[in-house]
């Protein structure tokens, strides 16, 4: 009994969390289809930029609090800043090239900025502590957990439903469908593809930045954290299906909760669950869980 | 006038040429020429499947299932080289053949990231096998070959020796290949796979034998990386990252030639190689600087550099 509160709940911690790196990869893709690598980067840049600012916020006299604005003014800075460049200054140019192409410039740029953080913040591991110990513990039964890591189910519920809604409920988000269902009949119509493709583009940076900024305090930030990232996001998105918020969604509660049990029943498989669950699902239905099949060319 | 494959006669010429060549190599030409050799090879598996349209994103399932193969049997007590080499490439095509029935369903990014999800439970396996090192690996002694034991640089001189010969005659045939039915129907493929259906030829088959191919030339090339370097370690061997820098030589070098798939690993190598010398904070981004470069001016490859050269040279005469 207690083993599977325990797996559930560390399950769910770890699903809200792959939610929140995976949603930013799956809205790039759902919109502009693009596969995009350097999604693990800006992950990796969230959680530098956010470990950096709140180590700085704590040293002032400013209120103990607004070390949460800081991680996600970090996000933001971060996920503004890339976003523009990459979208205006690298991806537009390639919009009209094969699809494998676009994901090796992704991966080209990912290469570029993970030497790009190691020139800003060296091999140095960086701390940020001070939110989570601000929170402190709470007792589920016997096991005792930080506030901190379980505001991430929180976060990504927020997260979830604040995109959902945005989707369906708004101006912005019916446009955003009519370029997804047809980009050059939306064109005709009169929608800016141009500033739909960049906006969409910056919302997933900022998310995956958020990502980033948000488990910070919970972990060592150091070299490397990039390159992990961006396999189980992959792996999440196409268990779901690219480019769909729910698939997102159960995919990171699929992977999430079964690392959760292989950690705590047979910790010497935890790597390859995941993959084998990304296997098993695409063997059965090749587009993932929630795609909408695709109409083929003959 | 009797037809004259310019490739063949290429592949031959600098094959011969390589051949005396290593008898005089300093040892770190050497050295890079054999991690050429191999990435190659990997990279030329990865052209026959491309010429369908299909990029995997996750060889380095089949180079790390060799070079792991090659390296375990080692342990064993094995060190010849042509029964460690035959053995990787053996288990390597085995693999791929079995993968291949689920894999040949699979289009586009499908395709790729499902390779890159099969790649990476063979990395999840390896770290988490304390038997075989986890993430340090296990060293790899110098082979034999047929009996004849070389020490010092001569094990080097031989072993690219034996690569040398195996790469010429994969290369030549691979070439060959492309000019047969089956090998002209990847293009077809890639352009309309439903009208290559009509025409009464299967597509799954077609991208099936690709599929066994590349994995075989991708075990040869991982076997013949843990002999040349003597090591084996699941980050340089079967992390996905592996996988992008054989699809990056596969770009750098283009589809339209087998040649240009070595012209293409060496420049890796030797980009990858000053950069960690000169570098060694800078190597990532010097590679993916000049990865990016040649996406965005050298669209086709180093090898259009030499039909556009070929063009620039015919266009003016009459």
């Amino acid at each position: 009994m207690l083993t599977l509160i325990a797996i559930l709940v560390d399950g769910l911690i770890y699903s809200s969390y792959l939610f929140m790196v995976a949603v930013g990869l799956t809205v790039i893709f759902g919109v502009m289809k693009i596969l995009n690598v350097t999604h693990g980067s800006f992950y990796a840049f969230g959680a530098y930029m956010s470990a950096t600012l709140v180590g700085i916020y704590y040293q002032t006299d400013l209120p103990e609090f607004g070390g949460f604005l800081v991680i996600f003014g970090a996000a933001l800075i971060v996920g503004v800043f890339f976003g523009v460049i990459l979208e205006r200054g690298l991806l537009r140019f390639l919009y009209h090239r094969d699809e494998h192409i676009i994901v090796l410039a992704t991966f080209a740029m990912f290469l570029v900025l993970e030497d790009v953080l190691l020139m800003i913040w060296g091999t140095d591991p960086y701390y940020a502590t001070e939110p989570m110990g601000l929170l402190g513990f709470i007792d589920i039964e016997v096991l005792s957990y930080d506030v901190y890591r379980l505001s991430f189910i929180a976060l990504a519920v927020v997260v979830g439903l604040g995109l959902w809604l945005g989707l369906t409920r708004t101006k912005w988000g019916k446009v955003l469908l009519a370029v997804i269902f047809d980009r050059e009949i939306s064109q005709a119509m009169g929608v800016n593809v141009t500033v739909v493709f960049l906006v969409t583009f910056v919302i997933g940076s900022i998310l995956g930045a958020l990502g980033g900024a948000y488990i910070a305090p919970t972990i060592s930030v150091s070299p490397g954290i990039g390159v992990e990232v961006i396999v189980l996001a992959f792996a999440v998105v196409v268990i779901g299906g690219m480019g769909s918020i729910p698939g997102a969604m159960i995919g990171s509660l699929l992977v999430g909760i079964s690392r959760a049990a292989a950690v705590h029943q047979f910790p010497e498989i935890e790597l390859f669950v995941i993959y084998a669950i990304m296997a098993a699902v695409l063997a059965f239905r090749p587009e993932g869980l929630f795609a909408p099949a695709q109409a083929r060319k003959i | 006038m009797r037809y004259i494959d310019k490739t063949v006669v290429g592949l031959t010429i600098a094959f011969l040429a390589l051949l005396f060549a290593d008898f005089f190599m300093a040892e770190w030409m050497r050295f890079i020429g054999l991690q050429s050799l191999a990435r190659g090879t990997v990279a030329l598996g990865l052209l026959v499947l491309w010429r369908t349209g299909l990029v995997s994103f996750g060889h380095a399932l089949y180079f790390g299932f060799g070079a792991y193969a090659a390296a375990m049997l080692t342990l064993l007590g094995y060190h010849d080289a042509f029964f460690l080499v035959f053995a990787g490439t053996l288990v390597a095509g085995l693999l791929a053949f079995l993968l291949g029935f689920l894999l040949r369903r699979y289009r586009a990014i499908f395709f790729a990231l499902l390779n890159m999800a099969f790649s990476m439970i063979l990395y999840g396996v390896i770290v988490k096998t304390e038997a075989l090192g986890s993430t340090d690996g296990f060293s790899v002694l110098a082979p034999t070959f047929l009996g004849y034991a070389p020490e010092g640089e001569a094990v080097q001189t031989t072993l690219f020796l034996f690569t040398l010969v195996f790469t010429y005659l994969i290369t030549l045939s691979v070439h060959l290949y492309l000019k047969t039915t089956l090998g002209g129907m990847s293009m077809a493929v890639r352009e309309n796979e439903i009208r290559v259906e009509y025409l009464g030829y299967s597509a799954e088959k077609v991208i099936h034998v690709k599929y066994v191919f590349s994995g075989l030339v991708a075990g040869f090339g991982g076997a013949i990386m843990a002999l040349a370097i003597g090591q084996v370690d699941p980050d340089s061997m079967a992390n996905w990252t592996v996988s992008g820098e054989f699809v990056f030589i596969t770009i750098l070098s283009g589809i339209g030639n087998v040649a240009a798939t070595f012209i293409g690993a060496l420049v890796f190598e030797l980009i990858r190689t000053y950069a960690f010398e000169y570098a060694p904070q800078f190597w990532q981004f010097i590679l993916g600087g000049s990865l990016l470069a040649i996406i965005m001016f050298l669209p086709d490859g180093i090898w259009s550099v030499l039909s556009r050269l070929r063009k620039a040279e015919k266009a003016p005469s009459p």
